[in-house]
């Protein structure tokens, strides 16, 4: 359905991918608690594919099912080195940075569904989805 | 560079947080308030983020950040204001906050402090603000 592309190239770009997606789930009727964890996993996802992916873009997408619920779908891709351990890289505090190592997994308990894909020296797709 | 500002009350610093930061705005606060508590002598530091609709796990870690900062300057943190969305959004994700103090609002936040640092009335906030001035 509705199709939007963001650059995540700096760190403003975070701030721009926070402001669009909060602005998508409210114009979608989300509540005002899923707004904020559907913008905090944008957030998380958003600085990975800076941090870790070495920039990428965002797709936003706007769904309806087939009981005319409506849900907005996240891809973030990168051309990055990829993840070598995608089981270990969603472990509750694992970082190969500084990070905290919540990112991933927080965002996976934060969103209805998770899928990521990643290869080595190729890239990595990270796709959340939430319904209302 | 953009700063965020840190208002010194008396023996406290309130930093206000007002815009959606990006990650270096956050750093910069980090490394300003560690500046100020050691210029300042501050005892505390209170942090409201009522204007901020979410806190992220970068977020996280530099109010984590500030607060272990500052307890090695003998300063307490307390963070005031979290919305309700954003706090059930914390703990969905993983984030505990260990070891930073939060109040609902700036008051309780006061009074929190003024508790545990055992301030007596005279170093009351309101008179040193009206000293200063
Ligand atoms: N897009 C990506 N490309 C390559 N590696 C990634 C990507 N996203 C995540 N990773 C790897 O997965 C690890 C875990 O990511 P996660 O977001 O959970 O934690 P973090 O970013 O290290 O810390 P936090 O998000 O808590 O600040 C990262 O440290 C990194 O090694
Ligand atoms: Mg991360």
């Amino acid at each position: 359905m509705n199709h939007e592309e963001l650059q995540i190239r700096t760190q403003s770009d975070i701030v721009l991918v926070r402001k669009a997606v909060r602005e998508l789930t409210a114009k979608l009727g989300f509540g005002l608690t899923d707004q904020t964890k559907i913008t905090t996993a944008a957030s998380e996802l958003a600085r990975n594919t800076l941090e870790y992916g070495l920039g990428g873009h965002l797709e936003m997408e706007t769904l309806k099912n087939d009981l005319g619920k409506s849900g907005i779908r996240l891809t973030f891709i990168d051309q990055g080195p990829g993840i070598a351990d995608i089981a270990l890289a969603l472990t509750d505090g694992f970082t190969s940075g500084k990070g905290m190592g919540m990112g991933l997994s927080g965002s996976k308990r934060l969103m209805n569904e998770f899928t990521i894909d990643s290869e080595m020296g190729k890239g990595t797709r990270v796709s959340v989805t939430k319904w209302k | 560079m953009e700063r965020i500002p840190i208002l010194k009350m008396g023996s406290f610093l309130l930093v206000t947080i007002q815009v959606d930061m990006h990650d270096q705005l956050a750093m910069n606060l980090q490394e300003d308030l560690t500046n100020r508590i050691s210029a300042t002598g501050a005892r505390a530091v209170l942090i409201d983020i009522s204007a901020l609709d979410i806190v992220d796990s970068f977020i996280g870690r530099m109010l984590a950040g500030i607060a272990g900062m500052a307890k090695i300057l003998d300063a307490k943190t307390v963070v005031v204001g979290m919305q309700p969305a954003v706090a059930i959004t914390l703990v969905e994700l993983g984030l505990s906050l260990d070891g930073i103090h939060t109040a609902l609002n700036v008051d309780r936040g006061m009074a929190l402090l003024r508790n545990s640092l055992e301030l007596s009335d005279d170093e009351d906030l309101g008179a040193e603000l009206a000293n200063e001035s």
